[in-house]
């Protein structure tokens, strides 16, 4: 029967695996409904480890806002680890929801949220654990239709075989609008089976639906054309924005795991949307507009998460928290109302100015001090010129300065390598740097106690950034970039000993590099490393690039290209990407000539302070940046600990 | 100095009230680990606004102390905690806010105020079982309980902390018998025999957990379930942990704070 559950299956296995207590629910905050009280029935996944999915915001927003409605029900499921997987396999167990411990075949809808590529190959996990062909051509009426969100769905080409859509952009509207659409045909008797719904939610021009489009290939391998194959099919498929944050102050009831989990806290999304124009970052491209949620909301979030979660942590996010119009009240607002409690607040901190400073003291205030980090991205001035990240050397120095003289004793510095027009000389100026920040704070504070780590990402070019046109380093030259690195940190004994060193291989990027920027042919590849074994490709111990590797030779050269031609080949303005006719609002001749900006080293500035410069989010999707001041301000209350709540008697 | 400046600036306020709690855990609950548990209750004592008083210093940690916890995957029905109070507050409705306050099979069964010195683990000295056995018939179990019984000493094997250890399980066992049969229950796929094993195990060092009794019965009577069963599929529930009397009886360890009077004339 559809919507049972299959606990006693499952219980049996549980004393056999590890950590058990993520596959049986049961948070606070999760949603059990009867199976026959909703009309249309969603399973959302993070295709990760419960521990990192479960935090996920978008599938705990979406989830909310999904089962608020009456006729509808969401369940969450999550990637198995390899021990239960083999054990469900044996014993014939599906891919389970943790809520309600439903199979997931049984569903409508089967929606994903990718917010890294590595995701891809879980994906396949999920499906096969599930019983769901792995090709959407296979699937029939019986199947869930599976839809793809997240960052990673801007391009999501490489996936196009396995999934029935995608939704590029905001979810929470959209996730209603298909509830509708799939509710009204279930009503009228699913005419037309998969087809039909599959078209119906097509013309909406804000679903993408792979099927209805045919790829063209040029002989030398590059994309000719992409075209609708069906009539009543848009060209160009749009991504949803949420203009209002303030109507969406969602996750109201977050989920509170019993199992640990990657972040313990309460997030609270302050604005969404960048603008500040890093030209390698794909997540401040593709939300833009920037939007703020006002100060009042963001306080009464603060308040009612906290009360119900019990958190006693709260984490102030977006892509550049510093930049809210009323950043500076909102912090010292929230600390009044939590001083003398034992609640921490935090703001991830990454533009490098004193006024981050100011704001971390004062979120510090309760003696609860969370780290600093910053983010200069670059080592040397011209590369952070090439990326539009307009940070003195200066204004570093005099910024980690601050922090130690304020008293925090270890900052984090992030940087990148393998960013576009890269040197050794570039990289190695990052050593020089923290030499810097550790003399110059040994100077300021007279003491020999301040530290400070230096963490290095691999570049990997994306999709709707002026970098998509970008070759990618070979990761033996990364490799060597940092090792050269490493020993010019340690080349000074004495600096390098308080200079903390961690970087990722140049090999993992690579490979997300050709799930970023591939197309309907690397899915072939996807396939044989799921096939070969491929599990959990975001997490080091599991991630195999041999495995890539040899998938990629036995496929891509029946198609007359290769994993250099995806991932080092750098790209000529007349090339169709595989993502043009995905919509994110920018103006592909503005980003050519973000990237033309970029190879001269000319800086590009924000358009929250300076007037627009044309990237085409705003007039394409008629919306525009919203920022306050909004004015208002909070009241000094303690808004926590009103005694003892009990319960009503039943 | 920047060290100084570290230090937390307002002291926490001091403990004038301690209660001690028993719950359970009941069903998938029993999966979760002492860990989980713990995060879990330090939430929900925040979320029923507990006035949970705080350990002084720079990273200022709630009140909570635990009595022996059962091992991941037992289910209880006899689980202790004690917590301290910056305010006083009715023993009763910190029962009633703090179970509710926690996901329904972690239940606050009972709360009492500490009125007696002392901790709640001086006065666990040993655990009654009900060990569950899909895949053994009655039979099988008796004769494994015979075997074992018969024996001074049983060693068995166990990976711990510090590496493959070697111990006796028969020593710290009070008590152990087969009893009634039943059938397994019902949204298994095919009726099983299941036995069940009751078992009083002494506190002792290193700890004999109710696996290692199993491992006992298999190491003297080679008891083994039927496939697909395991003896790591068996269902352990503590039902009692307390002070173990001469008779073999074991005494709630919250009797003493209950009722100061009635201990004196035990």
């Amino acid at each position: 029967m559809r919507g049972e559950s299959v606990f006693p299956q499952l219980e049996q296995l549980l004393p056999l695996i590890s950590k058990p207590i993520q596959y049986i629910g049961g948070e606070l905050g999760s949603v059990v409904k009867p199976w026959e009280s909703a009309t249309v029935r969603w399973v959302l996944s993070y295709p990760d480890a419960y521990e990192v999915g479960l935090p996920n915001q978008g599938v705990q927003i979406l989830y909310e806002v999904l089962n608020e409605r009456d006729d509808v029900l969401a369940e969450r499921t999550y990637a198995v680890w390899p021990d239960l997987e083999q054990l469900m396999r044996e014993r014939g167990v599906p891919q389970f929801t943790v809520d309600s411990h439903r199979a997931v075949g049984d569903f409508d809808l089967f929606g994903l949220s990718f917010s890294t590529e590595l995701g891809y190959t879980n994906m396949l996990t999920e499906l096969s654990l599930a019983q769901i062909p792995l090709l959407a051509a296979d699937r029939d009426e019986s199947h869930p239709i599976v839809v793809a969100g997240g960052h990673a769905a801007f391009n999501p080409e490489p996936i196009a075989d396995f999934v029935d859509a995608a939704v590029l952009g905001d979810g929470e509207e959209a996730v209603l609008e298909i509830t509708d659409i799939v509710a009204a045909w279930k009503r009228e008797g699913s005419p037309g089976g998969r087809d039909e719904i599959l078209l119906r939610l097509a013309k909406t021009e804000s679903v993408y639906v792979p099927r209805f489009y045919d790829v063209d290939y040029l002989p030398d391998g590059r994309i000719q054309r992409v075209v609708p194959n069906r009539a009543g099919v848009p060209f160009r498929v749009h991504k949803r924005t949420t203009m209002d944050l303030d109507a969406w102050p969602y996750p109201k009831k977050p989920l509170v795991p019993l199992a640990e989990t990657v972040h313990e806290r309460f997030a609270v999304e302050i604005f969404r949307g960048c603008t500040r124009g890093c030209r390698f970052c794909q997540a401040g491209m593709i939300t833009r507009p920037v939007r703020e949620r006002s100060i009042t909301t963001v306080a009464q979030m603060v308040h009612d998460g906290l009360e119900f979660s019990g958190f006693t942590e709260v984490g102030l996010l977006s892509l550049s928290s510093a930049d809210h119009s009323e950043i500076g009240d909102i912090c010292s607002g929230l600390a009044d109302q939590y001083e003398g409690t034992n609640v921490s607040l935090s703001l991830p901190s990454t533009r490098v100015d004193a006024f981050n400073i100011d704001l971390a003291q004062e979120l510090a205030r309760n003696g609860r001090r969370t780290g600093l980090t910053f983010a200069p991205e670059g080592g040397s001035e011209r590369i952070r010129k090439v990326i539009n990240k307009m940070v003195s050397e200066e204004d570093l120095i005099r910024t980690v300065t601050t922090a130690y003289s304020n008293g925090w004793r270890q900052v984090k510095l992030y940087f990148m390598c393998g960013l576009p027009t890269e040197t050794d000389e570039d990289v190695l100026q990052i050593a020089r740097l923290a030499h810097n920040v550790i003399k110059s704070g040994r100077q300021a504070t007279g003491s020999k106690d301040i530290r400070c780590t230096v963490s290095i990402g691999g570049f990997v070019p994306k999709p709707h950034t002026p970098f998509q046109w970008a070759p990618m380093e070979r990761p033996e030259v990364i490799d060597a970039r940092l090792k050269a690195l490493k020993n010019e940190i340690n080349s000074d004994r004495s600096l390098g000993r308080a200079i903390g060193f961690r970087y990722h291989d140049g090999e993992p990027s690579l490979i997300e590099g050709l799930l970023a920027r591939g197309d309907r042919r690397v899915g072939a590849v996807i396939r044989k490393v799921w096939e070969d074994g491929g599990r959990f490709d975001g997490w080091s111990e599991h991630f195999s690039y041999r495995r890539w590797v040899d998938a990629a030779e036995a496929v891509l050269p029946g198609f007359g290209v290769d994993l250099d031609w995806f991932t080092t080949r750098e790209r000529e303005q007349s090339e169709v990407l595989p993502w043009d006719h995905l919509d994110s609002g920018l103006d592909k001749d503005w980003l050519w000539q973000d990237w033309q900006d970029a190879l001269t080293e000319y800086e590009q500035d924000d358009c929250r302070w300076t007037p627009c410069f044309d990237c085409g989010v705003c007039p394409s999707m008629d919306t525009s940046i919203q920022i306050g001041p909004t004015g208002q301000k909070l009241l000094p209350i303690t808004p926590v600990n009103t005694g003892l709540r009990v319960p009503a008697e039943a | 100095m920047g060290r100084t400046k570290n230090q937390p600036t307002g002291g926490q306020a001091p403990v004038v009230q301690r209660i001690r709690l028993r719950y359970t855990k009941r069903g998938p609950m029993r999966f979760t680990s002492h860990r989980d548990f713990a995060r879990a209750v330090e939430r929900a004592i925040h979320r029923a606004g507990i006035p949970i008083a705080f350990s002084q210093g720079f990273t200022p940690h709630p009140k909570i102390s635990f009595a022996s916890a059962a091992p991941t995957g037992v289910a209880s029905e006899a689980e202790y905690l004690e917590i301290g109070l910056r305010e006083r507050v009715d023993p009763a409705d910190l029962c009633k806010a703090l179970d509710a306050a926690l996901s329904p099979g972690l239940d606050v069964i009972e709360a009492v105020e500490a009125n007696t010195p002392g901790s709640l683990a001086d006065r666990i000295t040993a655990s009654s079982w009900r060990i569950e056995l899909p895949g053994v018939s009655d039979e099988q179990l008796a004769a494994a309980v015979a075997a074992f019984v018969a024996q001074s000493e049983v060693l068995v094997e166990r990976m711990t902390k510090q590496g493959r250890r070697t111990f006796d399980t028969r020593d710290a066992v009070a008590s152990i018998a087969a009893v009634s049969s039943q059938t397994s229950p019902p949204g298994v796929v095919g009726a099983v025999p299941c036995a069940i094993l009751d078992l009083v195990v002494r506190q002792v060092t290193p700890s004999v957990r109710p696996d290692d009794v199993l491992s006992g019965l298999r190491v003297v009577a080679d008891l083994e379930p039927s496939a697909p069963h395991s003896l790591k599929s068996a269902r352990a529930t503590r039902l009692a942990q307390g002070t173990l009397t001469p008779q073999g009886e074991i005494v709630d360890p919250l009797d003493v704070d209950r009722d100061p009077v009635a201990i004196g004339e035990r």
